[in-house]
């Protein structure tokens, strides 16, 4: 019998290892994990890539990650937190800024098995032709920038060469799911959470209600179990927030 | 604030909103951004079924609900509480920028920083601030049309229609009308004309306000 369910989140999770990339569900506070986040918080996981396409406004959630320091790389399209540009202009944290469709195509494509892709998004832009700064010395010098795009011509318009997404890590948000781990989404707290499953080679999901095999209408399932590797019901409580005292005492800095 | 050329009295934020919202056609796909663009749903004719487009995947976005009516399942690409209209769609990340970069948006309306005479628009990095793109760059690849509204000159009464942009750009010749408090522009053929000039503003008065070289094309109103 498939039985994806489990009951701890914290054994499960136990398996991520520091340094591991994570591709997370969520727009803002909109369908994130909270659950999973806090758990990796609580296993104290460090130098984390975090894929996701915002930072958040506060310090739960992803926040509580950059409060504490557990962030190594973002990827994201809109990082928003002012202390998240206080780490990144410090060279503590990288910034890999991606246009918000060009991240979804791209956690998708690497879900789909296509390795890379050309889009005119970005093309003729910072965001493409090597000068924007990926990571910052701690002196405020540029030590890095976003590698230069491939650019090829289509119908007489630039597009650039985009990557398919593989994460070691998908981090899902639902409203429903079963033991065989197909998925149900709620209105837009979708957004990122199916291509976030797909994305992960194990993928891990919080759902806000465990039901019965054939409750959710084949028609209805958003995400089928075949993405998804561990069934956890999410945290009924709300989520956990860091100080920024806190991120003071726990980033080592 | 300071005035570097003779005071002219334009439209306000929400009279560009309006004068806007008059060119959205019945059955137009609409995507909205962040700042005078939100102003102009309330302006939109009520015979005109417009449908809007949110980047986190709603189409067919309403208003902000009443309070206490929220549901954090359910915001608009400010990450506000919205509500849906009747027919509305809900779709994922990929599937909401499968409709923006494929050319199904009719209309993205977008606020600029600055639009060159080639409709070059910048709009999403000030140097030395902080850097985000959301969908910007998708919305102005992927629209059929991409209409930037802004003030007409800038806080110390710079032109912000210029000959290059001097701030990043967000794509290249891509705006096809610009809509200030001063005028209405239209891109036809890479060519800026001016078509329209707001009511009591003279011709004259956008020619030396704006510093991108364009063509006076008033006939068609």
């Amino acid at each position: 019998m498939i039985d994806k369910l489990r009951a701890d989140v914290r054994s499960v999770l136990d398996v991520v290892p520091s340094g591991a990339s994570l591709a997370v569900g969520g727009f803002g506070s909109s369908g994130r994990p909270d659950t999973l986040l806090d758990a990796l918080c609580d296993l104290d996981r460090r130098d984390l890539h975090l894929i996701v396409n915002n930072v958040g406004s506060d310090f739960t959630g992803v926040g509580r990650m950059l409060a504490e320091g557990r962030i190594r790389r973002l990827t994201a399209s809109f990082p928003v937190l002012p202390e998240f540009y206080d780490e990144y202009f410090a060279g503590r944290v990288e910034l890999e800024l991606v246009p918000q469709g060009t991240l979804a195509e791209r956690l998708r494509a690497g879900g789909a098995g296509i390795p890379a892709f050309y889009t005119p998004t970005s093309a003729g832009t910072m965001l493409s032709d090597g000068t924007f700064p990926l990571r910052y010395t701690g002196d405020a010098a540029i030590a890095e920038c976003l590698p230069q795009r491939e650019v090829r011509d289509f119908g007489g318009r630039a597009h650039v060469l985009e990557y398919g997404i593989v994460a070691d890590f998908g981090l899902v948000r639902a409203f429903a799911g079963d033991r065989k781990g197909n998925l149900r989404f709620h209105l837009s707290a979708r957004n990122f959470n199916p291509l976030a499953g797909m994305a992960g080679r194990r993928v891990f999901a919080e759902v806000q209600h465990l039901v019965e095999v054939d409750e959710l209408h084949p028609d209805d399932i958003h995400l089928p179990g075949v993405f998804v590797d561990d069934v956890l019901l999410a945290s009924q409580t709300s989520p956990k927030q860091a100080t920024i005292a806190g991120a003071r005492d726990d980033g080592g800095s | 604030m300071t005035e570097t050329v003779g005071a002219v009295r334009g439209l306000s934020r929400e009279g560009i909103a309006r004068r806007l919202a008059r060119d959205l056609q019945d059955g137009y796909v609409v995507n909205l951004g962040v700042g005078i663009p939100l102003l102009v749903p309330r302006f939109i004719p009520p015979d005109a079924e417009v449908i809007l487009h949110a980047e986190n995947g709603v189409l067919g976005l309403g208003p902000a609900p009443p309070p206490g009516r929220e549901d954090p399942d359910l915001t608009d690409a400010g990450k506000q509480p919205a509500t849906l209209t009747s027919g509305a769609a809900i779709v994922d990340s990929a599937m909401s920028f499968a409709i923006v970069r494929g050319g199904h948006l009719d209309v993205t309306v977008l606020g600029a920083l600055q639009v060159s005479a080639e409709g070059d628009l910048a709009n999403w990095y000030v140097p030395g601030r902080n850097p985000a793109v959301g969908g910007a760059m998708d919305l102005v690849a992927g629209a059929r049309e991409v209409w930037a509204v802004m003030e007409h000159v800038d806080r110390s009464g710079r032109p912000k229609l210029v000959g290059q942009c001097t701030f990043p750009v967000t794509g290249r010749r891509v705006v096809t009308r610009v809509y200030t408090d001063l005028a209405v522009f239209h891109l036809v053929n890479g060519e800026l004309r001016l078509k329209e000039c707001a009511p009591g503003v003279a011709p004259a008065a956008i020619r030396a306000r704006t510093a991108a070289r364009y063509v006076e094309d008033l006939s068609w109103t």
